[in-house]
């Protein structure tokens, strides 16, 4: 398959990520050869196989509903990049026609 | 003090136990060793001197108020930077985590401190552990030291490298398609990736949540088993932790005997793309535990000629998802917040500042192979295939109580020669990644060198049959050893520029 430099810069944006220009260019060539390899599992014959998300049997597990120690809010947000009023301060999430 | 730095772990606690050795003095002795040598290894992304004092003097003081201590008190430990430690900067090898210090302890580190070992300081790796080198480090790559212009493999190359460059008896690492395993094959040491589900997770910075290991790294198969051990067992905390008891791992090390045992050499590990020395080594350790009375057989696992594909889209794909916590709201690196742009645009802008290219690389190919249109062909399809993975595991090991390979193709690479052929590093884990995709037990003891530079020997076993990897590793440590006339690690060449005395 070929993977353009458009179909990047579309998944570096479905991915959250900013590239450079140089970096689409570079990275575009990179990622055609790793899923040409990858694309090899197709060559196996799985029909009727179960797929395997996870190697043990899993069940949900749940602790007894008993009120437990946590962080305090000051250790929460002791790494916060920023805080304001005991609470995380994020950048604006409406965009500006909202 | 070369003798202090030199000492199997299980002699320092013995020594530190009788008061023989204070634990402060042997801490002091690695503190004093990583100073001299870390500058040209680059082991270490931070050395927890104080801390580390504290914890010996702690475990002394216990032994002068008459209590009882552990197999392993007292003696120094380096931490791979992927387990958070409370207060102790951590950052998995990524700028997105520069000054990070987290608010509590990793269910390892916790277990690790009430065995009253002394945590020395976080091991350099792999951005996230995504790598075969630790050259993807945001913070500059380690050195091997039995040649300081080669790789100490990777992700946990920094564990491993300390562990061969004497600044610590024991090290932990972490095993998602290797990393424990192929650090210590190309480092002349010992790495053992549990069965999954054997160590808690909790408190690990993820990568791929149904493909991650903690596991023991040291010098000796004892010492790695009684590490093992410790860190070992049910944790509430970590929803996929096994309810199971732990293997009898040290006394399988402490009476290592393959007579009878039924081992068996995978077909497909072998051949071309593998350096001969590495496949003469090989031959020559079946050989040897053939002599030792176990029974030989080959065995086919077809489907693993596709374990590096699985796997290269299965891990990609949880990494992705996993890596999305990293949307600079709640802790770690922040870029243009300057109130104007809004959250989508910090986010964006951070994860592209902050993340460097094999990181990127895999968060985008997870993102490809989960988003609509590509999902059956990709994701969908290797997880089928890693189910006919397993079931060559389980026709496997029906006949067999152990599999072996070489833990990796070639002996360590040099740096920068992989750096931008992603696939050439990928192939560098095919030896390791099957076990990951299985959830089963291995290790990598080492078994010889070629050119100077060590050879791994790969034994895997059955999920929580553990303690059959010791009983094989400490076959071949006791024979080799006795060939050799002494531990391989006593050929690493000396690094302070003075002769080391052995």
């Amino acid at each position: 398959m070929a993977l353009s430099v458009e179909d990047v810069a579309r998944l570096s944006d479905l991915a959250r990520i900013d590239l450079s220009p140089q970096e689409l260019e570079h990275l575009a060539p990179q990622l055609e050869v790793i899923l040409e390899a990858v694309a090899r599992v197709s060559e196996l014959d799985t029909e009727g196989v179960e797929p395997t998300s996870h190697p043990l049997p899993l069940r949900n597990v749940f602790r007894p509903d008993v009120v437990q120690p946590s962080l305090t809010n000051a250790e929460a947000l002791a790494m916060a990049p920023v805080a304001e009023d005991e609470r995380f301060r994020v950048p604006r999430i409406l965009g500006e026609e909202q | 003090m070369t003798e202090i730095l030199r000492a199997a772990a299980t002699d320092l606690a013995a020594a530190i136990a009788a008061g023989e050795l204070s634990s402060v003095e042997v801490t002091r002795a690695h503190l004093d060793r990583i100073a001299e040598v870390d500058d040209r290894v680059h082991a270490f992304l931070h050395v927890d001197t104080e801390g580390a004092l504290a914890q010996a003097a702690a475990v002394d003081a216990d032994r002068a108020a008459g209590k009882e201590l552990g197999p392993l008190a007292g003696v120094p430990l380096a931490l791979k930077d992927v387990l958070t430690q409370r207060g102790v900067p951590t950052t998995a090898g990524s700028k997105m985590l520069e000054g990070y210090l987290p608010p509590y302890d990793a269910t390892v580190v916790s277990r690790l401190r009430e065995a009253g070992i002394v945590i020395l300081g976080k091991t350099n790796m792999d951005e996230f552990a995504m790598g075969s080198s630790t050259e993807n480090s945001a913070y500059g790559p380690t050195h091997n030291p039995w040649d300081l212009d080669r790789t100490p493999g990777g992700s946990g190359g920094g564990s491993a490298a300390a562990l061969a460059a004497f600044e610590a008896p024991l090290a932990i690492g972490t095993d998602t398609g290797g990393s424990i395993r192929q650090p210590a094959a190309v480092t002349g040491t010992v790495g053992v990736k549990p069965t999954y589900g054997g160590v808690s997770r909790y408190g690990l910075i993820a990568l791929a949540s149904s493909l991650d290991q903690v596991g023991p790294c040291a010098r000796n198969v004892l010492d790695a088993a009684l590490l093992h051990r410790v860190i070992a067992g049910h944790d509430p905390r970590d929803s996929t932790s096994a309810a199971a008891a732990v293997p009898d791992v040290v006394g399988a090390a402490r009476h290592g005997d393959v007579r009878g045992m039924r081992i068996g050499v995978i077909r497909e590990l072998g051949g071309e793309g593998y350096l001969p020395a590495v496949e003469q080594a090989f031959h020559d350790t079946v050989e040897l535990l053939s002599a030792q009375g176990a029974e030989v057989v080959e065995v086919s696992c077809p489907s693993f000629d596709h374990a590096l594909s699985a796997y290269y889209l299965i891990l990609p794909a949880e990494a992705s998802s996993n890596l999305s916590r990293f949307d600079a709201m709640r802790y770690g690196l922040r870029v243009g917040d300057d109130g104007e742009h809004s959250a989508e645009q910090v986010m964006n802008a951070t994860r592209g500042a902050g993340f460097g290219a094999e990181v990127k690389r895999r968060i985008m190919i997870g993102t490809y192979a989960l988003s609509a249109g590509y999902y059956d062909a990709y994701y969908g399809t290797a997880q089928k295939v890693r189910t006919l993975i397993i079931r060559d595991f389980d026709a496997a090991f029906e006949q067999v109580d152990v599999l072996v390979s070489p833990t990796t193709p070639t002996t360590a690479f040099r740096l920068g020669e992989r750096v931008d052929d992603p696939l050439a590093m990928y192939k560098y884990d095919l030896c390791t990644l099957p076990t990951n995709l299985a959830g089963n037990a291995a290790g990598s003891f080492p078994v010889g060198l070629a050119d100077g530079l060590p050879i791994g020997f790969q034994v895997i076993a059955p999920p929580l049959a553990d303690e059959r990897i010791y009983r094989v590793g400490a076959v071949l440590e006791r024979e080799l050893r006795a060939q050799w006339g002494g531990p391989l690690l006593d050929r690493v060449p000396a690094l302070n520029g003075k002769q080391e005395q052995r």
